[in-house]
C-alpha cells in the first residue's frame, strides 16, 4: 500500500494535502480581494497546478533552496511560507515578506530557503547555477530546485544554465511546470520538441516528464533527481505537465483556448486526485477532509485579518534597501 | 479631419496604415497576435493581416532583437515589440553591438530600418521588474534613435516616421498614456523625428519634459497659471538625435528651466539635457540654476503610496516650478 503512495507516510500526506488546499484557498481569496480593489497591481494564479508545486517541494529538505517564478504562490507555501506574511505582501504592508516593496511577483522567504519569485521569465534559471555552484564549493549537503514555466525554456539563458550545470555537475533540479501555455502561446507553437524533457539530451543530463497533476508522481520524480544531485551526479530536467485554470494574469481575455479545454483539465484536479487516492488507501475520511478544509479557511481568514490590520511602510523609509 | 483616439488606438492605426501601404512591414513579438499585445495595442491586426505578417514569438527577447536586425538588414521593415521595456535588457547585445553599429562599421553600405516598440513606466503596481524607464541607456549608444511620444497624434505621426526611417528606432510608449485621448488626424501622415515641440508657451519658466511627464507638466502649468506663473512646456519627443534649438530658445526667453522625467535621476536623460543647455547660449540668460525633477534612485516599489512617491506627480512639478521662479542665480 505504501508503495502506491510513493513511500509517504499518512501523516506526511495529510500535510501535503493541507498545503495544496491552502494554496488553492489563498489564491482564490487573493483573487477576490483583487476584484474588490483591496490588492493592486497584477497577480498570476497557479490554481490547478498545486500538484507540481507541492510534489516538488515535498522532496526537498528545509535547508534546500528553491527559486521560483511569477506564478509562485504555490511554491512559496509548499516550501513553508506563512500565509499571513504573504497576504500582507499582497496588501503592500510593512509586515509582508518584502515589506510591501515586492508584491505578488517577488515574494521570497529566505528563512525557508525560498530565494524568491521572479518577475522575469527564466529569471531564476541562471541564478540556479550560481546557487548550485555555491553549494558545491562550500561542500554543503544541499540542493537547489528552480521552477520555471514552459515559456521559459525558450529564453537563451535557459540553455546557458543547463549546459553549465551539466558540465560542472551542479546540484540543481530544473523543474519545468509545463502548463501548456506561455500567456497566449501554446507550447506546441513555441517548440518543435514534443516532450520538453527531451531537451535534457542536448546537455547530456537526464530528463523526465511526469503528470504534474499527480502529486505522488511528481514527488517520486523529484526525489530521484534530488538523490542524484545530492550524490554529486549533477542536474536533472523534470517536466511536469499541468494546466492553469485561470487566465495568465488579471487582464487576459483567454481568446487562445476553449472553455472545453479548461473544463477537461479541471476534471484532472490534482487535489481531488490526491483525496481520492488517500481515501481509497483508507488514510483519509470524509470527516477528516472536511476538517482540513475548515482549518484552511480559518488560516486564510486570519491571514487576511493580519494583512488588513498591518501598517503601511513608512514613506520616510522609501530610500532604504539600496546601497547605491 | 481628425477625431479623438486613445494613444493605444493611434499607435494601432499607425501600424495598420504602414502595413497596408508597405508589404515589407511586419509585426512580431510576444502575444502580439490573437492576444492583441499585453496592453491590447495590436488588437485586431492579426485578424486583418494574418499569421505571416503578425507573428507571435516565443519568450525570447534576444531573438526578437536579432530577427529585427537581420530582417531589416536584408530588405524588410520589421516592427518588433518588447512586451515591457524591462525585458529589453535581454535584447541588449543585438541592439547595442549589432543593430546600432552595423551601418557605421560596414562603411555606410547597409541600413537597418526597424522599429522596436516597447511600453515603459511605473504606476500600474507591477513593481520593480515591470516598471522600468530605460530610455537613456539607448540615448548613450551612437547609432540608435530614441523616440518617446506624449500624445496620441504624436504617437501616430512619429511611429510612421520611425517606420520610414532608415535607422533602428527605439520607440518608447508609456503604459499610463495608452488610455489617454487626443485629437488625431485621419490618414497617413508623418511627424518628423528630431523635432522638439513647444506644447504650451509661457514667459516665466521652461519645463522640458518627456512622455507621461509632458502630460503632468501641462497639468501643472494650468495650475501655476492660476497663480500668475506662466510656464512654457517643451517636449523633445525624439531624445536622440535631439533637436536642441527650441529648448535653447525657450530657456533663453524664460531664463529658468526645470527638467522633468520619470526615469531615475542619476544617469537619466535630464543630465544630458542640463548639459546641452549649460553649453548653449541659453547659459548667459539663466536667472537660476538648471533644476531636475526625476524618479528617485531606487527600484520601483510595489506599495501604492511608495510607487507614487517614487515618480514625479503633478503636485511635485508645481512645487518645484514655484520654488524655481523665486530662485536667483
Ligand atoms: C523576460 C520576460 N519576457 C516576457 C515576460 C512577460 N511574461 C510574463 S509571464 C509570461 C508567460 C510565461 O509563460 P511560462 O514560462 O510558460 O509560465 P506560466 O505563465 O505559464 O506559468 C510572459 C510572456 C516576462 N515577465 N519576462
Ligand atoms: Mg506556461
Amino acid at each position: 500500500m505504501n508503495d502506491s503512495l510513493a513511500g509517504l507516510s499518512p501523516a506526511r500526506l495529510h500535510e501535503l494535502l493541507h498545503q495544496m488546499l491552502l494554496i488553492r484557498a489563498f489564491e482564490e481569496s487573493a483573487e477576490q480581494l483583487y476584484l474588490q480593489g483591496l490588492i493592486h497591481g497584477t497577480m498570476h494564479l497557479s490554481i490547478g497546478q498545486e500538484g507540481s508545486a507541492v510534489g516538488a517541494c515535498a522532496a526537498l529538505r528545509p535547508t534546500d533552496y528553491i527559486l521560483s517564478t511569477h506564478r509562485g504562490h504555490g511554491h512559496c507555501i509548499a516550501k513553508g511560507a506563512r500565509a499571513d506574511q504573504m497576504m500582507a505582501e499582497f496588501f503592500g504592508k510593512e509586515t509582508g515578506y518584502c515589506r510591501g516593496r515586492g508584491g505578488s511577483m517577488h515574494i521570497a522567504d529566505v528563512t525557508t530557503g525560498n530565494l524568491g519569485a521572479n518577475g522575469i521569465v527564466a529569471g531564476g534559471v541562471p541564478m540556479a547555477a550560481g546557487v548550485g555552484l555555491s553549494i558545491q564549493m562550500q561542500r554543503q549537503d544541499r540542493v537547489v530546485l528552480v521552477f520555471f514555466g514552459d515559456g521559459a525554456t525558450n529564453e537563451g539563458a535557459f540553455h546557458e544554465s543547463l549546459n553549465l550545470a551539466a558540465i560542472w555537475n551542479l546540484p540543481v533540479i530544473y523543474f519545468c511546470e509545463n502548463n501548456q501555455y506561455a500567456m497566449s502561446m501554446a507550447i506546441a507553437r513555441a517548440s518543435k520538441v514534443e516532450k520538453l524533457s527531451d531537451r535534457a539530451a542536448a546537455y547530456g543530463i537526464p530528463g523526465v516528464t511526469v503528470d504534474g497533476n499527480d502529486l505522488l508522481a511528481v514527488y517520486a520524480a523529484t526525489q530521484a533527481a534530488v538523490t542524484r544531485a545530492r550524490g554529486g551526479e549533477g542536474p536533472t530536467l523534470i517536466e511536469a505537465r499541468t494546466y492553469r485554470w485561470k487566465g495568465h494574469s488579471k487582464s487576459d481575455k483567454q481568446r487562445y483556448r476553449t472553455k472545453e479545454e479548461v473544463k477537461e483539465w479541471q476534471e484532472r484536479d490534482p487535489i481531488a486526485r490526491l483525496v481520492q487516492r488517500m481515501m481509497a488507501a483508507g488514510i483519509l475520511t470524509e470527516d477528516a477532509f472536511t476538517q482540513l478544509q475548515a482549518q484552511v479557511e480559518t488560516e486564510i481568514a486570519a491571514a487576511i485579518e493580519f494583512a488588513r490590520n498591518s501598517p503601511d511602510p513608512d514613506p520616510a523609509t522609501i530610500l532604504e534597501g539600496v546601497y547605491a | 479631419m481628425s477625431r479623438e483616439l486613445t494613444y493605444a488606438e493611434a499607435i494601432r492605426e499607425a501600424i495598420d496604415l504602414a502595413m497596408a501601404r508597405d508589404e515589407r512591414v511586419f509585426l512580431f513579438g510576444e502575444d502580439v497576435g490573437v492576444y492583441g499585445g499585453a496592453f491590447g495595442v495590436t488588437d485586431g491586426l492579426y485578424q486583418k493581416y494574418g499569421p505571416e505578417r503578425v507573428r507571435d514569438t516565443p519568450i525570447s527577447e534576444a531573438i526578437i532583437a536579432g530577427v529585427a536586425t537581420g530582417a531589416a538588414l536584408t530588405g524588410m521593415r520589421p516592427i518588433a515589440e518588447i512586451q515591457f521595456m524591462d525585458f529589453i535588457t535581454l535584447s541588449m547585445e543585438q541592439l547595442v553591438l549589432q543593430a546600432a553599429k552595423l551601418r557605421f562599421m560596414l562603411g555606410g553600405k547597409v541600413e537597418v530600418p526597424f522599429v522596436l516598440r516597447t511600453p515603459a513606466g511605473a504606476g500600474t503596481g507591477a513593481a520593480a521588474q515591470h516598471s522600468e524607464s530605460l530610455e537613456n541607456w539607448f540615448v548613450h549608444v551612437p547609432g540608435l534613435k530614441v523616440v518617446m511620444p506624449s500624445t496620441p497624434a504624436d504617437a501616430k505621426g512619429l511611429l510612421l516616421a520611425a517606420i520610414e526611417d532608415p535607422n533602428p528606432v527605439i520607440f518608447v510608449e508609456h503604459k499610463l498614456l495608452y488610455r489617454t485621448k487626443g485629437s488625431v488626424p485621419e490618414g497617413y501622415y508623418t511627424t518628423p523625428l528630431s523635432q522638439s515641440e513647444v506644447k504650451r508657451s509661457g514667459r516665466d519658466l521652461t519645463i522640458v519634459a518627456t512622455s507621461l511627464m509632458v502630460v503632468r507638466a501641462l497639468e501643472a502649468a494650468t495650475k501655476l497659471a492660476e497663480e500668475g506663473i506662466e510656464v512654457e512646456v517643451v517636449d523633445p519627443r525624439t531624445l536622440k538625435p535631439l533637436d536642441a534649438d527650441p529648448i535653447v530658445r525657450s530657456v533663453s526667453k524664460t531664463g529658468r528651466v526645470l527638467i522633468v522625467h520619470e526615469a531615475v535621476k542619476t544617469g537619466g536623460f535630464g543630465g544630458e539635457l542640463a548639459a546641452v543647455i549649460a553649453e548653449s547660449e541659453a547659459f548667459d540668460y539663466l536667472d537660476a540654476p538648471i533644476r531636475r525633477l526625476a524618479g528617485l534612485d531606487i527600484p520601483v516599489p510595489y506599495n501604492r503610496e511608495l510607487e507614487r512617491r517614487m515618480v514625479p506627480q503633478v503636485e511635485d512639478i508645481v512645487t518645484a516650478a514655484r520654488r524655481l521662479v523665486r530662485e536667483a542665480r
